[in-house]
């Protein structure tokens, strides 16, 4: 696609200039402008961060599975399989998978967010 | 029905603190899909009085909604204040005269509700070590109350709530494989049923009014009281979404199982297994991440339109990243 602008640099121009606003507006509209200046964080990171990550759920799943195929069809398999009973937590590799992909989409969804298992942050 | 609640407040004023009484003060607090809170003052012959009005800004449904009306929440307030609980004091149950729609007054309570104060703010830090151990306190006062008659709670049990959770999940298309797993997991650990009690149904940090120096001063939010485990209320509040940035400390982000667990025993309430405990905490994430999605949902299909609803359903993922730990970690 073109460079001058690349389509996460759209995505980023909006995203500042939401911000640049947000002081001049009502409680309830500075509130919404800040989820919607968090959206526009989150299409940027996923433009940028998602192909990479895409890439390795389905090296993952395509592991677990044993055949290949589209994310949409392993992840579609996937379900299947838990939901029949045929892959349970016992499964290797399962976990291992489904980790690395929560891992990724946190890391797109909300990097601040604190998984279960992280450990305490250093004493200030 | 719209419903000017500035214009309806100092007539409030002066039927709680009678004709010569008059409102000092108000503002609006927050405002959620279909609940707001006020913060009003009345000066009057007794005196200054704060207080704190809750009213309902949507229409109530009660075949659909999950939560009770505010004139339950209310009776619950009441019934379970009576019985010792640390709860906020009921003023006043509103009626057709105030022309404020369903609402309720409670007197105010000092302290701070922000989950994220509760575990990070340095006001907290010398009192953060006893919280956990209040929490399991407080829940029994609470878990031994007799409901008042006639309030028709909803009563559920760990596979009740599977069931519901699941089915909203195939509802709504979504295809999530650790959400599968989770449900998978928990079907095969629901624990046996036990002798049911009244809950507070959303007893976590953030519906808890915390004191820098004595710790639990209110259980606040009764809007999702129900009848069910009492580790129900205990798994909620330990569940991640509500530890706010510090889940090395299980309990609400400020404290250890043992010690809720400890404080709950202490306080005469029956004993609890911790794998009880993290049963209901990662059906909690699960639910969570249920709720989210159908929140997207609710935009998706035109129901609601603001760009809040989207972003929420963004969490689901939080709650997958805690629970493939959960799964690998067993209860």
């Amino acid at each position: 696609m073109i460079t001058h602008p690349r389509t996460e640099e759209l995505v980023e121009s909006v995203r500042l200039w939401i911000d640049e606003i947000r002081p001049s507006l009502d409680p309830r509209n500075a509130f919404l402008a800040r989820v919607a200046a968090n959206a526009m964080a989150t299409v940027y990171r996923e433009l940028t961060q998602g192909p990479v990550a895409e890439a390795r759920a389905i090296a993952a799943m395509a592991e677990v599975l044993g055949h290949e195929g589209t994310y949409g069809e392993l992840n579609h398999a996937l379900c299947d399989r838990i939901h029949a009973g045929d892959f349970t937590v016992e499964t290797p590799g399962l976990l291992a998978a489904l980790k690395v992909m929560a891992r990724d989409q946190i890391a797109i969804d909300q990097p601040n967010y604190k998984p279960e298992g992280t450990p305490p942050p250093p004493p200030k | 029905m719209t419903v000017d609640v500035l214009a309806s407040l100092p007539r409030l004023a002066q039927r709680l603190g009678g004709e010569t009484a008059h409102l000092a003060a108000a503002e609006r607090l927050s405002g959620g899909a279909s609940m707001e809170t006020w913060a009003f003052a009345l000066e009057g012959p007794n005196g200054h009085e704060d207080l704190i009005l809750r009213r309902r800004s949507a229409p109530f449904d009660p075949e659909t909604a999950r939560s009770v009306s505010l004139a339950t929440e209310a009776a619950l307030i009441q019934a379970t204040g009576a019985n010792g609980a640390r709860v906020p004091r009921v003023r006043h149950v509103c009626d057709e005269t105030d022309a404020l729609g369903e609402a309720y007054v409670m007197v105010r309570v000092d302290g701070e509700t922000l989950g994220r104060k509760i575990t990070s703010d340095a006001r907290f830090d010398a009192i953060r070590p006893t919280l956990a151990r209040q929490c399991g306190e407080v829940l029994v006062p609470i878990h031994a109350t007799t409901p008042p008659a006639g309030l028709n709670l909803k009563a559920v049990d760990g596979q009740i709530e599977l069931d519901r959770y699941e089915e909203v999940y195939r509802a709504t298309g979504a295809e999530r494989p650790i959400l599968e797993l989770a449900i998978q997991y928990l079907r095969q650990h629901t624990p046996p049923p036990v002798e049911p009690v009244l809950l507070h149904g959303d007893f976590r940090n953030g519906n808890i009014m915390f004191d820098p120096q004595q710790g639990v001063a209110a259980v606040l939010d009764w809007e999702l009281a129900h009848i069910g485990d009492p580790a129900e209320d205990m798994g909620w509040i330990c569940t991640n979404s509500w530890r706010f940035g510090r889940p090395d400390r299980p309990v609400g982000g400020f404290g250890d199982y043992a010690d809720l667990l400890a404080g709950y025993a202490a306080a005469g309430g029956r004993s609890i297994e911790l794998s009880r405990v993290r049963f209901w905490q990662m059906l909690g994430s699960l639910r969570w991440g249920i709720m989210c999605l159908t929140m997207y949902l609710s935009w998706r299909d035109g129901v609601t339109k603001s760009v809040e609803r989207p972003m929420i359903g963004r969490r689901v993922s939080e709650t997958e990243a805690d629970l493939v730990v959960l799964l690998e970690q067993g209860l």
